[in-house]
């Protein structure tokens, strides 16, 4: 069936920006960041989650799987790698935060370098002799690693093993903004920050060399080699800022949810912020964010019919992938007609 | 410059797929490789631009064995491939295409500009199309494309693997006429081709490869009158 194009919201919007001026561009950008900065205060209306408290939801899930589908998105969407274990990071930084929150007298802030340094490092360690795989392997290594960090953290006693940690302490308080567990509406904004921040980075790093390079990895990696790109580094690159992103986010949510245990972190998690990506448009930062804000929120608001809620979230899932395989915002295709390379090329 | 192939042996996996050949391409010649499906032309040349590991044997280039380095670092050595099945990035246009060959080199910007005319020059037909994406082109339009982005790179040795698959006997000629050309500015040309009639023609040597062995190696002229050539490669008898 082809259905697709039917409408296209991602032309639209891309028009509306492209025929704007800087100082439209900036009020407009302006206008949009005020307007989501407002959104815990919808609270009262058809917006309202039943049973989880509405702005807690707007943090995690809906705020912390933007974040992470944006850095699951550098992996997959930019540079064409398939990772199944994007959760690891998550836990890393999740657990940074917990460890060091409670053992140490450092705040989320001054944790928070740890959290991503700690998961990029693991990147690095883990890309340096897997990203040389292709494809398929690459996608069941990277899941061993998310089960190994689950596993790990599991069965150990520094981690507290299936008990995990509980009494992580909060942010400090900025100024006049106070974290409260009962209003969330400045963990809210710093997660709105830490989202603007990784799409400014993303989109700078899109149209710079690493950019290009990561573009001509995913299209065809043998030619971007003979190209004189190294792509192994460029491919270590990308994995290793979606893991940083993915540590942030892991820090943001252990000191929000004041208690992380392992069962938090298993492959589901994983699944659930690669079906953000794909849903919301594969490569195309704004439908991921697009598809990650549905896919968190969504369970969230039909709570309440309980246990068909599972069924409908699947229902809108396998519908949409129907009517638009490529995602509610699919990125700018330019390949109409891939030529077939030749078997044994 | 000079790139030589000495004894080398490539495998997949445990099938040896070359077994041990030598070959040598001086500078400014056109060395065409000729042989058949599965012979282990493209494996060949992939093994000298590096996206194949050797498995025992020498790659030297300007006198300095290249067999271990990586792949992205012999283009600024001056190795240059056009992939086989033309391995151009489909959703780029041509334009990025072509900028895409360029992306190692240090001064890209000054020579880019200059280096475009230049094979907008050899190929008109890609500047009709900047803006087209790669995807979109004809077949021969894709031929000319991977080699226009692997000259990009101001290669001192162009490999293009089989420019001919696939295109119509004009195309064909067309493509050939081009290689010539290219060679004639100072690039040196190691050409692999089932088409032998083209190939021998535009060469000056030539090797014959069988089954990852060199069965045979002479003047390229030679070889168009070689009777045994001209039976299993030309498709005309001794007789004919
Ligand atoms: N990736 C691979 N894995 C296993 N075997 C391979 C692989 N690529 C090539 N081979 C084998 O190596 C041998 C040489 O292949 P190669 O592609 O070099 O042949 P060729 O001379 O380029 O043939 P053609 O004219 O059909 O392109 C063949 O027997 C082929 O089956
Ligand atoms: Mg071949």
């Amino acid at each position: 069936m082809k259905m697709r194009n039917y409408w296209n919201l991602r032309d639209w919007g891309a028009g509306i920006w492209e025929r704007a001026n800087r100082p439209k561009r900036v009020a407009i950008a302006i206008t949009t960041i005020f307007l989501v900065a407002l959104l815990p205060f919808a609270g009262a209306s058809f917006l309202a989650t039943p049973i989880a408290a509405y702005d807690a939801v707007l943090v995690y899930p809906v705020g912390v799987f933007i974040l992470m589908a944006l850095g699951l998105n550098i992996v997959v969407g930019k540079s064409g790698m398939l990772d199944l274990g994007y959760v690891a990071f998550f836990a890393i930084g999740a657990y940074t935060m917990a460890l060091m929150g409670t053992h140490t007298g450092l705040n989320t802030w001054e944790i928070m370098p740890f959290g991503i340094a700690f998961a990029m490092l693991a990147g690095v360690l883990l890309g340096l002799p897997t990203l040389r795989l292709r494809g398929d392997y690459l996608a069941i290594v990277t899941l061993g690693f998310g089960e190994i960090v689950r596993l790990v953290v599991l069965n150990s006693t520094w981690s507290k093993g299936p008990n995990g940690i509980a009494n992580i302490p909060m942010p400090p308080d900025i100024g006049p903004l106070k974290f409260k567990l009962d209003d969330q509406k400045v963990f809210f904004w710093v997660v709105v920050i830490m989202i603007l921040l990784t799409i400014w980075m993303i989109r700078r790093l899109s149209v710079r060399r690493p950019g290009r390079a990561w573009e001509a990895i995913r299209q065809d990696e043998d030619a971007a080699e003979l190209m004189g790109i190294p792509t192994l580094k460029y491919k270590i690159w990308s994995f290793t800022l979606g893991a940083a992103v993915g540590g942030a986010a892991g820090v943001l949510f252990a000191s929000k949810n004041l208690f992380i245990a392992p069962e938090m972190f298993t492959l589901n998690v994983s699944i659930l912020i690669l079906a953000c990506v794909v849903f919301g448009g594969i490569g195309n930062i704004w439908g991921v964010v697009l598809g990650a804000a549905i896919l968190g929120y969504l369970p969230e608001r039909i709570r309440f019919i309980s246990d068909a809620r599972l069924l409908v979230f699947g229902l809108v899932l396998v519908t949409v992938m129907n009517f638009r395989p490529d995602g509610l915002l699919p990125r700018k295709k330019r390949e109409k007609a891939i030529v077939k390379k030749e078997v044994n090329a | 410059m000079r790139l030589e192939i000495k004894d080398l042996h490539v495998h997949y996996g445990k099938i040896e797929a070359i077994k041990g050949i030598s070959v040598v391409v001086n500078e400014g010649e056109i060395v065409t490789l000729i042989g058949a499906n599965g012979a282990g032309k493209t494996t060949t040349l992939k093994t000298i631009s590096g996206l194949r590991k050797v498995t025992s044997g020498a790659i030297i280039f300007d006198g300095q064995d290249i067999s271990n380095v990586p792949a992205h670092e012999r283009v600024d050595l001056g190795i240059s491939q056009a992939p086989e099945g033309r391995g151009i990035f489909p959703g780029m246009t041509v334009l990025e295409n072509l900028e895409m060959g360029k992306f190692h080199r240090k001064n890209r910007k000054a020579e880019m500009s200059e280096d475009l005319d230049k094979v907008y020059t050899l190929f008109p037909r890609l500047k009709e199309r900047v803006a087209q994406a790669g995807g979109t082109l004809s077949g021969g339009e894709q031929q000319m494309l991977a080699i226009g982005r692997a000259l990009m790179s101001r290669p001192k040795v162009l490999l293009l693997d089989e420019p001919s698959m696939g295109l119509a006997p004009q195309m064909i000629a067309n493509i050939f006429r081009i290689i010539t050309e290219i060679n004639k500015t100072g690039v040196t040309i190691l050409l692999v081709e089932q088409n032998a009639q083209q190939a021998l023609q535009r060469a000056h040597r030539a090797y014959i490869l069988e089954t990852g062995n060199v069965v045979k190696e002479a003047k390229a002229s030679d070889l168009l009158n070689d009777p045994a050539v001209r039976e299993a490669y030309l498709g005309t008898g001794a007789h004919a």
